[in-house]
Order: structure tokens, then C-alpha cells, then sequence
């Protein structure tokens, strides 16, 4: 017997199919009205939706508030920059101990994102899960940090100035040219993301970390292997938001130190608190509401922060289970 | 006798000064109760949370179902076989009744590293959560958020949750804690419904569930054994009724 989805749940999906059919036509309305140059916006909103939402899978779920999420963004970012660098330099990656050369498919660039975010979170996983709370928080900062600093101290990468890209990657030897492609692409992506993490948070696995965030002693009590799902939720919440890296670096054809830094960690959970935490769907649009706020609130004024910050403030003052809650009426967990 | 499911050997644990627990030794057949029994202070918490892994002891040794568990995590003992309950309630509070029997339903079936198919549709498991929810007297309470239920269904279902996992022992931390009356009745009534079908190490207060429920008593103060036998020998102890017993039974 199926538990019914009660109302919320219902509303919830209907306004999340809205929101994709939204996404959908929205590249044809933006060229109808000659808007056609505010897609890029729309595909750094979408990876940052990936990002936040892959945040989410451990922040809302799991209850482990990550501030070092910027550091797997960033690694995506670089690792997909690092290989197109090197397909236009025709240098290798590495000489040793196995000879590794550039590329330029995102076949390869994409997974290789994932593969090597999701192993850094691995470690950091491994060695933050031991701490609890503030000491969880302050570990994950202080491992991104490092990431942060060790990208910069590599000159060959561009240190503080970040990475000149020659091209985007090419999918299926076509090249991801133009604003389009690359949009189709993030939106697939975050569609696919969302889809299975839904998925695997009423699955076993998603069960058994809800529950450990609830009750961790209950938890262990019945045997689940908290710790060892912890990191498992951490690896492959590190690896999604390497991808969302990848896509952020093709459309900007340029990887920043600034991916990897602590404010963009401290922005990702914004984007999850202000869109509602444990939602999935939340995160994503507060990634949209942060960005696009930023957008508007720095075309106004250059001291948008202060701006923004109250609006923030109130955000979280009045909309106790963010923005998603008010769509879909919902209690964040369940 | 035969050889015990679960026995403790000389445990001791000292938190700074204090000695919570002191080469304290019991064990625990397959199919009695076993209480211990205690004025407050006495270690019986700490000696629960020692058998269950949760602390480790500073000497002695804990063997389960013939294994050294004495350095084994919580996790691995409760796979073994060794249930708990808590004198606090501890339920996952945001999750239904039903899934957090669920959840301890499905602990010894398989692993948890299960990601695409709904947890809910497991049919036998769920037929097995739904008896459960049933024997507890839960079951039109079954969608209720945990934490929504009144404190004395909250007490229900951490048993319920407890058993619903198949343990062979079952450490009971206090089940009547913050019961009235009626329902402790109740609660005594549903662990008499259990005996010989899983070995209990019942702490608990209230001398009327004890006496009701023990084969054998134990009794602690400040962290160790002063008297351990037949019910009837503990009513009699001299020293128990000094240490313990003489507040209720003179009163």
C-alpha cells in the first residue's frame, strides 16, 4: 500500500511541470521578443539551480549544512576548463604517471567533472562526517578553502585572473555553439537531476538519510550504516554539482577562481534556505529568485547588497518553509 | 544454564570522578526478562548504553550471541539482533507511524543502498510493518507524523519500532517513563504479550511492571551490583530494601 500524496504533494508537481514548461518555450519567447540575449542568464540560472538542488540532497535531507559545496562547483569548472585548455594548447593534462590529454567532448569533460567533484566530496566527506554541527560547517569551509588556494597557486591555470577557454565542448562532435545548445543542455541536466534525486529520497537510501537527519540515534539503533549513507549522499551530492560546474564553465567559455570560493558556497545555501530546503524543487528556484535579484538589484544600485540582504532577511522571516513552500503550500519535510 | 544470548563482564565506565557503572556483571537468557532495577543515579542508563555500543566501556567485556561485541558499533549490534528502546522517545518525528516501522522492518532485510525503487511498495515488508502497527494498537494512527502522537502512542510505537526489527534481545530503557496509570498498565500488559518471544533486559521504575514482568532481578546502586536473583529473593533482601525498595514498600 502506497502512503496517498496528500494535497500539497499534488500541488507541488503541478506547479513544478509549470515551472518546466515554462523553461521550455522560454528560449522561443525570448527570441520572439528579441530578448534572445538574456538566455545565457537563464543557463547560469539553471546550473545554479543544479548546484543548489545538489546541495539540497545533503543540506535538507541530510541535514548536513556543507559550506564547502562551492569547491565541487568550482572543481567541475576547472576540470572541464583545464581539458579544453589543453585539446587547444595540444598539451596533456598530465605526463605522469599516466598520460592523460585535453579533450573537448563533453562526453568526456562532463563525467570527468562529476568523477573528480564526486571524489574530492568523497574525502572531504569522509573526514568532515566524523564532526557534528558547527565543527561539520566549519570543516567543509576550511577543506574549500584549500581547493581554493590550491587552484590559485597553479600559474599555468591563470591563478587570480581564471581561465580563457578557446572553445565550448563539442557533444557528439557537434559544438556547443551559441546560446541554445548549451541551454538545452543545462535544463536536461537539472530535469535528469531532479528526477532521480525525487526518486531516491522515497527510495531505501533517501529514507534511511531523512531518517538519520530526524533521529540519528534512533537510526543506528535499528543498524542502518549512518555514516557510510552520509558519505554516499555527499559524494554524489559533490559530483552533481561538478556538472552544474561544467555547464556554468561551457557558457561562459571562462572558469573564475571565484566558483571555488566561500562566498559562492555561502550563496548556494542561500539559494536552498530562500527556496526551501528539503524541496529539491525549492533550491532551484531560489536559485533563480538569488540571480535574478542580484541581476536587477545591480543594474539599480551598486550597493545592491544592502538591498538585497533585508529582502533575504524577510524571505526567511516570513516564509518559514521559503519560497517553494508558498507555491506549493507544503511542509518542507515529510 | 544454558549459554546466555547476551552477558556483560565486568563492566566498568567513569565519567571524571564518578563511576557510573562498576564491574558490573549480568546476562541475558534467550527468552526471559531480566530486570534491573535502581534508585536514580544508579547506572542503569549507562549500563543500557554500554550493552547497545553507544559508549564504550573503560574495562570489561560485552559478548552477544557468542561474539565479542564489546568495541562493535551500535549498528552492527542492532544487525545482530540486539533491539533498544530509550527512556527519551526516540522516533524519526517528521515521518508517519507506519515509516518508521518501516524503516526498522526493512533494517535486516538487504541494505539500505537501495535508490530507485519506492521503499513503500516492498509488500511483505510493508505487511509485516502493518501487523506490527496493528499488535501496538497504532493502526488507525498509522499516517500520523510521529511527533503529532500523544506521548503515550510516541511510547507504543518506539516498541513497536523496536520489535519490528526481529531482535532476539531487546534492551528496554524504561518503556513506562512519563505514563499515566492506565497506560502503564497497558504497556506492561503488551511486554507480558512479548515475553518468550524475545529475551528482555527491562530497566524501569515502576515495581508493579518489574514484579509483574521479571524472571530475575538485578538491582544497581551507584554503579553497582548489590543484589541479583529470583523476584522473590530481592523482595526479601535486607540490603535491597535499604538501599531501594524501603522507600516504596514502607511507604
Amino acid at each position: 500500500m502506497r502512503e496517498p500524496a496528500p494535497w500539497h504533494v499534488r500541488r507541488g508537481w503541478i506547479a513544478a511541470r509549470l515551472g518546466l514548461v515554462a523553461l521550455l518555450v522560454a528560449p522561443f519567447v525570448l527570441t520572439a521578443l528579441d530578448r534572445g540575449y538574456l538566455l545565457p542568464v537563464m543557463t547560469r540560472m539553471l546550473a545554479y539551480g543544479l548546484a543548489a538542488a545538489a546541495l539540497d540532497f545533503v543540506l535538507g535531507y541530510g541535514g548536513l549544512v556543507s559550506f564547502g559545496h562551492g569547491a565541487f562547483l568550482g572543481t567541475g569548472a576547472y576540470v572541464t576548463g583545464v581539458l579544453l585548455h589543453h585539446a587547444g594548447q595540444r598539451t596533456p593534462v598530465l605526463r605522469w604517471p599516466v598520460e592523460i590529454g585535453g579533450s573537448a567532448d563533453a562526453l568526456v569533460a562532463f563525467p570527468a567533472a562529476a568523477i573528480t567533484a564526486g571524489a574530492l566530496a568523497f574525502l572531504i566527506g569522509a573526514v568532515s562526517l566524523r564532526t557534528r554541527g558547527v565543527h561539520f560547517i566549519m570543516i567543509t569551509l576550511a577543506f574549500a578553502q584549500m581547493v581554493y588556494f590550491l587552484v590559485l597557486a597553479i600559474p599555468e591555470y591563470g591563478g587570480t585572473d581564471g581561465l580563457m577557454l578557446p572553445a565550448r565542448n563539442n557533444l557528439l562532435d557537434l559544438p556547443l555553439d551559441g546560446d541554445q545548445p548549451i541551454y538545452w543542455l543545462a535544463l536536461a541536466l537539472l530535469v535528469g537531476f531532479l528526477l532521480v534525486a525525487r526518486r531516491v529520497m522515497e527510495a531505501r537510501f533517501g529514507l534511511a538519510l531523512r531518517g538519520a537527519r530526524q533521529n540519528e540515534r534512533r537510526m543506528l539503533a535499528l543498524g542502518y550504516p549512518v555514516y557510510r549513507i552520509r558519505l554516499l549522499a555527499f559524494t554524489i551530492s559533490g559530483a552533481a554539482a561538478g556538472v552544474a560546474g561544467a555547464v556554468l564553465a561551457n557558457q561562459a567559455a571562462f572558469v573564475s577562481p571565484d566558483l571555488l570560493s566561500w562566498q559562492r558556497s555561502g550563496e548556494l545555501i542561500m539559494m536552498v534556505i530562500l527556496g526551501g530546503q528539503g524541496t529539491l524543487f525549492g533550491p532551484v528556484l531560489g536559485a533563480f529568485a538569488l540571480l535574478l535579484l542580484e541581476e536587477e538589484l545591480s543594474a539599480v544600485t551598486e550597493h545592491w547588497m544592502l538591498v538585497l540582504g533585508p529582502i533575504l532577511l524577510l524571505c526567511v522571516l516570513f516564509f518559514r518553509r521559503g519560497l517553494w513552500g508558498q507555491v506549493s503550500g507544503a511542509p518542507a519535510h515529510g | 544454564m544454558a549459554e546466555p544470548l547476551l552477558r556483560a563482564e565486568r563492566l566498568s565506565k567513569r565519567f571524571g570522578a564518578l563511576a557510573a557503572v562498576a564491574d558490573v556483571s549480568l546476562d541475558l537468557v534467550t527468552g526471559e526478562c531480566h530486570a534491573v532495577i535502581g534508585p536514580n543515579g544508579a547506572g542503569k542508563s549507562t549500563l543500557l548504553a554500554l550493552l547497545a555500543g553507544e559508549i564504550m566501556p573503560d574495562s570489561g567485556s560485552v559478548v552477544f550471541d557468542g561474539d565479542d561485541v564489546t568495541r562493535a558499533r551500535p549498528s552492527r549490534r542492532a544487525l545482530a539482533g540486539l533491539g533498544r528502546t530509550f527512556q527519551i522517545t526516540q522516533l524519526c518525528r517528521e515521518f508517519s507511524a507506519r515509516r518508521n516501522v518501516m524503516l526498522a522492518v526493512q533494517s535486516r532485510v538487504g541494505t539500505p543502498f537501495h535508490f530507485l525503487r519506492r521503499a513503500d511498495s516492498l509488500a511483505t515488508l510493508a505487511a509485516r510493518a502493518d501487523a506490527a502497527l496493528v499488535t501496538a494498537g497504532l493502526a488507525e494512527r498509522a499516517q500520523v507524523p510521529a511527533g503529532l502522537l500523544s506521548h503515550g502512542e510516541q511510547r507504543q510505537l518506539e516498541l513497536a519500532v523496536a520489535m519490528a526489527m526481529r531482535p532476539r534481545a531487546l534492551l528496554l530503557d524504561e518503556p513506562t517513563a512519563g505514563l499515566g496509570p492506565a497506560e502503564t498498565a497497558e504497556m506492561a500488559a503488551r511486554l507480558a504479550a512479548l515475553k518468550g518471544r524475545v529475551a528482555m533486559l527491562l530497566v524501569e521504575h515502576d515495581m508493579d511492571t518489574v514484579f509483574r514482568l521479571a524472571d530475575r532481578i538485578t538491582v544497581l546502586a551507584e554503579g553497582r551490583v548489590i543484589a541479583s536473583g529470583a523476584p522473590e529473593m530481592i523482595r526479601a533482601d535486607t540490603a535491597v530494601r535499604e538501599a531501594y525498595l524501603g522507600e516504596v514498600v514502607d511507604a
